[in-house]
């Protein structure tokens, strides 16, 4: 992995449960990960996947601050009501998904919440896998003050018109001439959703609108392949995925 | 989720997902990514009851092979009984499925 520390350094962290306004105004929970010291850390915004926002995305966010980032982890899900993260993620699983306007609302509030901090320094990144790849990207046409955005395998950022609905009501590849920051994409070649054709679709969008990407596919990889709680996970590809994205945010975010 | 299909269908029964039983009050039906079966898709089936919170739900996971086979077992059992005349006129809520999204 790419952070070389030493055995005889001094490290810390802190993890915890914070409020945050987000879409609306509203408050909504999140949960914040930051090494020790003063910093200024570069901030990372983490965006839980679709099954919701559970202990892998918890392990995600210490990840990025035993790294040394300052991470936050909105609960996307919050208004959704409250339980285990499977029960909340069915519930949104059966809705359809969170709506897209609520989910940007909520990026931008942690996004605010970053950068009103005194230990971050001013570059913020945004990560999603899956469906969170699709609102990184998203946030990243969409909103501004976001330096670097990192993709994993979003599905539906290709979307044909019979998926759009009421609250997805945009494929997010129609956003890609105002992406506003360099973008790192990860991909299973073995994924269905997004196909290999759909990764081409997109790649060739942000090369017509002559955006800064950087997109890496991998064989014998399929959808999640981060993630080391599910039969998808592939050890050879994640561990090349977290070491070409931290080599990613060392040159858009320090 | 990555698919989002999911369509929603008002249902009545009773259904158990710890010590005790609960009503169920809807079925939801999605062809997404589950939980802890092995698969990135499956057929999952969520039978909960809304207005007790996220937590009252008895959950399954299918492959789509064997969703299809449930559904024709259902359809056959329903077809026997019905052929025996032990069909019972239960008050099953009759609300059309609300759908959340199409494929």
């Amino acid at each position: 992995m790419a952070h070389a520390y030493q055995t005889d350094q001094y490290e810390g962290m802190i993890a915890e449960t914070v409020t945050m306004k987000g879409h609306n105004g509203d408050t909504i929970n999140a949960y914040v990960a930051r090494p020790l010291g003063a910093g200024p850390f570069p901030g990372m915004v983490v965006i839980h996947h679709a099954p919701g926002w559970d202990e892998w995305y918890r392990e995600c966010t210490r990840k990025f601050a035993h790294h040394g980032f300052v991470a936050i982890s909105p609960n996307l899900y919050f208004r959704d009501g409250h339980g285990t993260p499977e029960d909340v993620g069915a519930k949104v699983r059966a809705a359809g998904g969170a709506p897209d306007a609520r989910v940007l609302g909520d990026l931008d509030g942690a996004n605010a919440l970053l950068r009103s901090l005194p230990y971050v320094s001013r570059k913020v990144g945004i990560f999603g896998t899956c469906s969170g790849g699709r609102q990184a990207f998203l946030a990243g046409c969409r909103l501004k003050g976001l330096d670097a955005v990192i993709e994993c395998w979003g599905g539906r950022v290709v979307m044909s018109k019979e998926e759009l609905t009421p609250s997805q009501p945009v494929a997010p590849i129609e956003y890609t001439k105002d992406l506003s920051a360099p973008i790192l994409g990860l991909f299973g070649n073995e994924d269905k959703s997004p196909t290999p054709e759909q990764v081409n679709q997109h790649e060739a969008e942000l090369k017509k609108h002559g955006k800064s990407y950087e997109f890496h596919r991998y064989d014998g990889a399929g959808h999640g392949f981060f993630y080391y709680d599910r039969a998808a996970y592939r050890q050879e590809q994640a561990m090349d995925g977290w070491k070409k994205l931290f080599a990613f945010t060392d040159r858009t975010l320090r | 989720m990555c698919t989002m299909i999911a369509q929603q269908v008002r249902i009545f029964g009773r259904g158990k997902s710890g010590p005790e039983w609960f009503d169920v009050r809807e079925a939801n039906v999605s062809y997404d990514h589950p939980y802890d079966l092995p698969l990135e898709h499956a057929l999952n089936i969520d039978f909960v009851n809304e207005a007790m919170g996220p937590g009252a739900r008895v959950a399954v996971e299918l492959s789509v092979d064997a969703a299809r086979q449930l559904v024709r077992t259902i359809q056959a059992v329903l077809a026997e009984a019905d052929q025996r005349g032990v069909l019972e006129d239960c008050p099953v809520i009759a609300v059309p499925a609300r759908e959340i999204s199409t494929t």
